[in-house]
């Protein structure tokens, strides 16, 4: 006989999902969201929204080097293949691999394993970490060889690139100052994506110690999951600074 | 689903049943984000002209993709999240295309 009257009321809050009320509160089932899937949908399509201002952010940097390297092409490639594709690839892999290691740490909260989970988050940080030390390492080379932008920039391996062991044709003063709008934009684009990562491996600590008190081995993923949203698309930004910054200069064709 | 009675669906509307990815799908996507790693290094270094950003671009989307469709879940979320996730992109390209014409118009035949 409730069938009945539901059927003919279905928005009725109060007899459709009665039962719930006698819960106590959960955190995946807060009680102004219907069920349990409702409250997951709207935490997913609300994190989708926050990554989309992140694209159009990423965007804008995207754009501006798509435009400038047009306009300075020649001082791109040269200033570009001043970077190294070992230390560019295995940057790569490793955040892959990080990325890896975050998706089975979603697992693990899914399956309500701690002790994986806690795990994988370790090794997803880990990874994040050595990135950021990579990069360090390759952000000091640029500091010693001045290819800072600034009053302290130093043009001479672009002017006469082969007094140094360079195989490039040498640009003119005015094209080799220009080196210095493609190394704004890689320290720029580098510098953003590594102060998201930065962000993200605080937000891991803060993870793994709340994974480890239990708080995501009994139902509730959300937290989890949306940060797997958020570190995933890190490592897309990552995928293409990689081929733009490193790699399309190599054979500069045209 | 069906400890709920809710025959006018309000609920679920799209029945968006939660399915969790198993470590096996993200072992293969993993593999072949390295794959392609590795191929798109090895193709810098070939002489392709112009072909070269073409082809790097191509197989960062292509990786770009996988990423959202496994490891972010989107394959397996409802209508309204993969609409979010296209309309996003397809906002990023609506603006690149216009601001693209724009700077290109400005020295029209000027080049």
């Amino acid at each position: 006989m409730d069938n009945a009257i539901v059927a003919t009321h279905p928005h009725t809050h109060e007899t459709a999902v009665a039962v719930e009320h006698e819960h106590a509160a959960l955190p995946q089932h807060r009680h102004h969201f219907e069920t349990e899937q409702q409250q997951r949908e709207a935490g997913t399509f609300g994190m989708w929204l926050f990554l989309l201002t992140e694209i159009m952010f990423f965007g804008g940097l995207f754009f501006s080097y798509l435009l400038y390297r047009n306009w300075y092409h020649d001082a791109f490639v040269v200033a570009s293949n001043q970077l190294s594709i070992p230390l560019g690839a295995t940057n790569t892999a490793i955040l892959i691999g990080s990325g890896f290691f975050m998706a089975l740490g979603v697992w693990a909260a899914e399956v309500r394993k701690k002790g994986l989970l806690v795990l994988f988050l370790i090794i997803t940080t880990v990874l994040g970490l050595a990135f950021l030390g990579i990069k360090y390492d390759e952000y000091h080379e640029k500091w010693e060889k001045h290819h800072i932008p600034g009053a302290h920039f130093d043009v001479s391996e672009f002017v006469n690139p082969h007094a140094y062991g360079i195989n490039e044709q040498p640009l003119a003063p005015d094209m080799a100052q220009k080196t210095q709008v493609f190394f704004s934009l890689y320290f720029a684009m580098t510098g953003m994506h590594a102060l998201h990562m930065i962000i993200g491996i605080v937000l891991l600590c803060w993870l793994t110690y709340r994974a480890h008190r239990g708080d995501f081995s009994s139902g509730y993923v959300a937290p989890i999951e949306n940060f797997g949203l958020y570190w995933h698309f890190v490592d897309i930004v990552w995928l293409f600074l990689f081929p733009l910054l490193y790699l399309i200069n190599r054979h500069p064709g045209s | 689903m069906s400890e709920y009675h809710d025959a006018a669906n309000v609920v679920n509307p799209e029945h968006a049943d939660h399915h969790i990815v198993t470590p096996l799908t993200y072992c293969i996507v993993f593999g072949t984000l390295l794959v392609f790693t590795g191929i798109t290094v090895g193709a810098a270094f070939i002489d392709l002209g112009i072909f070269n950003p073409v082809v790097a671009l191509a197989i960062a989307c292509f990786k770009a993709v996988i990423v959202i469709l496994f490891f972010m879940h989107v394959k397996y979320q409802s209508k309204l999240v993969k609409m979010t996730v296209g309309a996003g992109f397809f906002t990023f390209l609506v603006l690149v295309t216009m601001t693209l014409t724009d700077y290109m118009s400005r020295a029209w035949g000027l080049w």
